[in-house]
């Protein structure tokens, strides 16, 4: 029988790669000198599964690349070698070499192999060198008294799906000192009823010898996730057992998190979930065509139909609502890339740097998560490189010498903000200013407020570092970082204390797949205004509305004049009322602009899903997509700000 | 994306399939009428036919791109093709049916629907039974026209929906684009 294992590389590169970013994860959390033996174990762990995958699968560089980088992690592991700051930068650039192995045999590209090879000499050097570098630790530790454990393992019933043999555990626990075994078999159930596939026993031992608590670990090492395991120090004479100083409560804890995430999710493709989202539209719009039905029935059995279908309503509601969590992930999956990045710049622009994270649980959408990282990478730079000084200048200042970056997402009403600030030096008002004249960007006379200043770092073509470096300032500005976020539907805010920091606040809808909106009719067809734009609804006068030089339309809102969209015009449809007070005007804004949209009628507000208008047709000037209302008909949704754009494009005309 | 043939489009397809089976070269295609010719397509191309339903407008578009419509969820835009090809227009009517067709243009598949007089049959075509369109003039239609081919009596009129509807997908993409404001009232 051939297998064809292809079938599982998928598998194989999505479950490295992310094994991957929780190795560097650990690596990013060890401390250089007094290492957490859990991290190192982590990390071990990572390099050992990649090894067998592409063992298995026949990556044989991968596997020879993780074959020495396990050696090494094995001597770390054993402690006979100690954690330096090179020994950590190794293991870092491993990752990256690793990730860069997967990609291009994912991809079937060639490897760098020189660069391989490089690092692969490095870490072969770097275990020849331990002997020599420092003094080997004794495998065994002389300082272990004597001393006995009291081990509590209960294996779950699934024990010997997952390759693991409890007998070979406790041969090896035998071999370590003197071991008294007693079988726990309170939970065997009757011969007919058994499961011989199941495991049904726990065992409660004893333990007696020179044993440190690491080597009793590393017994049990490949079972963690799949067991309860309680190891308990007593002393040799039998008196009540010590407590093990710190180490077991983190690690415990550690246990739990890992054996959660093990059992309490499952893998599944984007696209499934798309396809159930569409599914779920689909009954949300049969549902509410049989609620029209359903009203218009008479007879007996009327009153019970109703009555289902509220039921049914509530359900499609409930389901809809999760279907729309499971597309909600933390935003640590963005997150997590910084601490890494934030290492290595700093290192490269000889900056200290802390970098604190709050509130990396808060979920939002998948779609909106993957394109949140890119922004956030640039202002994370942003502060970096431009805003925390060097530390000699930050001391001069009276600063600390290590400059502080804070990431903080949270939910705000239903957006989601992620706020970026650091304590360098805040925006400088008349360097930007300056560079602003020099780039031509404002008038040399002009004057700005505070607020308009910093409005001007969003400009396209500003850059204020004096030299451009390969961190930021590669041409690529803030003006992208705004522009992406409106495309999102978010805003960008900044607030800067001259000598204090600066703070930049994203702030998006939680969610690209559904909107809350406002149904307008013009002529025959409906509209959806997202409420976001919406500033208020009104019945204009006749004698409200001005014409600017026989063009446009305008009428005064709040102290200002602002121009009326006719839809009808834009659209080329035949609307129902011509006359502007005899319609409604909805004040809307887009992209800081404001204007009346004249429709002949609002119809109500109703949370809509999103469909896209580009994946069969194409992209349409004033339109963001489309949506599938209760009748099974399709309505536009509209882009406020592409509207207004194109009034002020046909009035100029 | 997956979409299920809706049973119209299974049934004509389950007929024949043992004839295609023992001829290699030989294509199915589904043929429709339009003003009085008869035109054929590929049925793998064919994701479903369905009858005609009021659509909703979209604003600047090209005149015969009459709307989009809800299919199963996509939102779906459909062409008048007796106006893409510049024929007669007509009324709709009841036997007026709409085929949704995917049409592959610069490496991306887009879901098309195509209004069109009425569907007939699906018959095999083979290879050589292919005569090329004779040269109409620089602006007809031939561009479109993948040949002809005699079936009995008729002629059948093979067309290639990639460069007849690829074209408003592709020309839909370029940036500064000009079109006609879609000013027909939908029948």
């Amino acid at each position: 029988m051939s297998l064809d294992l292809s079938q599982f590389h998928q598998a194989f590169f999505a479950e490295s790669v992310e094994a991957l970013d929780s190795m560097e994860a650990a690596l990013l959390k060890l401390d250089v000198g007094s290492p957490d033996p859990e991290l190192i174990n982590t990390v071990f762990r990572v390099a050992h599964s990649i090894k067998g995958g592409s063992a298995t699968f026949g990556f044989n560089e991968i596997a020879s690349f993780t074959h020495s980088l396990e050696t090494l992690l094995e001597e770390l592991r054993a402690q006979r070698m100690p954690v330096s700051a090179a020994i950590s930068d190794l293991l870092l650039k491993s990752v990256d070499v690793m990730r860069e192995m997967l990609r291009a045999v994912h991809a079937r590209q060639p490897l760098d192999a020189q660069r391989v090879a490089d690092l692969q000499l490095d870490i072969e050097l770097a275990i020849a060198q331990k002997s020599t570098a420092m003094p080997a630790k004794p495998n065994e530790p002389a300082a272990v008294d004597s001393c006995s454990w009291q081990i509590r393992f209960r294996p779950y019933a699934q024990f010997f799906a997952r390759g693991n043999d409890p007998l070979r555990m406790l041969r090896e626990l035998a071999s370590l000192g003197t071991l008294e075994v007693h079988a726990d078999v309170a939970l065997l159930p009757a011969l007919t009823e058994l499961d011989p596939q199941a495991c049904h026993m726990g065992w409660a031992m004893r333990l007696t010898g020179r044993i440190g608590e690491e080597a009793l670990r590393e017994v049990f090492d490949w079972a963690t996730g799949d067991c309860d395991l309680a190891i308990e120090r007593v002393s040799a004479s039998g008196e009540s057992p010590e407590p093990v100083p710190g180490m077991s409560g983190p690690r415990s804890e550690a246990q739990a998190a890992a054996a959660a995430s093990e059992s309490g999710s499952i893998r599944v493709g984007v696209e499934k979930i798309d396809e159930l989202m569409n599914t779920v539209g689909e009954l949300v719009i049969t549902q509410s065509m049989l609620r029209q039905l359903g009203r218009s029935i008479e007879g007996a059995a009327a009153d019970r139909l109703r009555f289902g279908l509220a039921q049914l309503e509530r359900n499609v509601r409930e389901l809809q609502e999760s279907v729309m969590r499971v597309r909600m992930l933390p935003i640590s999956f963005v997150f997590n890339r910084f601490p890494r990045m934030v290492r290595d710049l700093a290192q490269r622009l000889d900056k200290q740097i802390e970098l604190k994270m709050s509130g990396e649980q808060t979920e939002l959408d998948k779609t909106v998560l993957e394109k949140i990282g890119d922004p956030l990478v640039h202002l994370v730079r942003n502060s970096i490189d431009h805003g925390i000084e060097k530390p000699a200048p930050r001391v001069a200042a009276g600063k600390p010498p290590a400059g502080t970056v804070q990431m903080h997402a949270c939910h705000r009403g239903g957006n989601i903000a992620v706020e970026v600030s650091d304590d360098g030096s805040g925006l400088d008002r008349e360097r930007i200013l300056a560079k602003a004249r020099e780039r031509g960007l404002i008038g040399v006379g002009d004057t700005f407020s505070d607020e308009q200043v910093t409005q001007l770092i969003f400009l396209p073509g500003f850059s204020t570092a004096a030299q451009t470096t390969d961190v930021s300032g590669r041409g690529v500005g803030l003006d992208v970082v705004q522009r992406n976020i409106k495309e999102l539907g978010g805003k960008i805010e900044v607030q800067t204390e001259p000598g204090r920091g600066s703070r930049f606040t994203i702030t998006l809808p939680l969610t690209l797949a559904i909107v809350d909106g406002q149904s307008v009719a013009v002529g025959r067809e409906t509209y959806i205004v997202p409420l976001t734009s919406i500033i208020e609804s009104l019945q204009l006068k006749a004698e409200n509305v001005n014409r600017l030089s026989g063009r446009g339309e305008v009428f005064a809102f709040r102290g200002s004049y602002l121009p009326v969209i006719r839809l009808h015009e834009l659209f080329g449809i035949e609307p129902r009322v011509r006359k502007l007070h005899e319609g409604l005007v909805v004040v809307v804004e887009g992209d800081g602009r404001r204007a009346g949209l004249f429709v002949d009628d609002l119809l109500g507000q109703q949370q809509v899903v999103i469909k896209s208008l580009e994946t069969n047709y194409g992209r349409v000037e004033g339109v963001s997509g489309a949506t599938i209302l209760g009748d099974g008909s399709v309505a536009l949704i509209l882009d406020l700000a592409g509207l207004i754009r194109l009034t002020a494009l046909r009035a100029a005309a | 994306m997956t979409v299920a043939n809706p049973d119209a489009t299974a049934a004509l397809r389950a007929g024949p399939t043992e004839a295609r089976a023992a001829e290699v070269r030989s294509h199915q295609m589904l043929s429709f009428v339009l003003g009085g010719e008869t035109y054929g397509v590929d049925i793998l191309r064919v994701q479903e036919i369905r009858g005609w339903s009021a659509v909703t407008k979209i604003p600047q578009a090209p005149a015969h791109v009459l709307g989009v419509l809800n299919l199963r969820g996509s939102i779906v835009p459909i062409v008048d093709l007796r106006m893409r090809l510049s024929l007669e227009r007509v009324e709709y009517t009841a036997v007026t049916v709409i085929i949704v067709l995917s049409v592959h243009s610069g490496g991306v598949r887009r879901d098309f629907g195509v209004v069109v007089d009425g569907v007939s049959d699906v018959v095999d075509v083979n290879d050589d039974a292919v005569r090329p369109a004779p040269e109409l003039g620089a602006r007809a239609i031939t561009d479109y026209i993948r040949g002809l081919v005699p079936v009995g009596e008729r002629m059948l009129v093979l067309l290639d929906i990639d460069r007849l509807l690829g074209a408003d997908a592709a020309h839909l993409d370029e940036p500064g684009r000009e079109r006609a404001h879609g000013t027909h009232a939908a029948p």
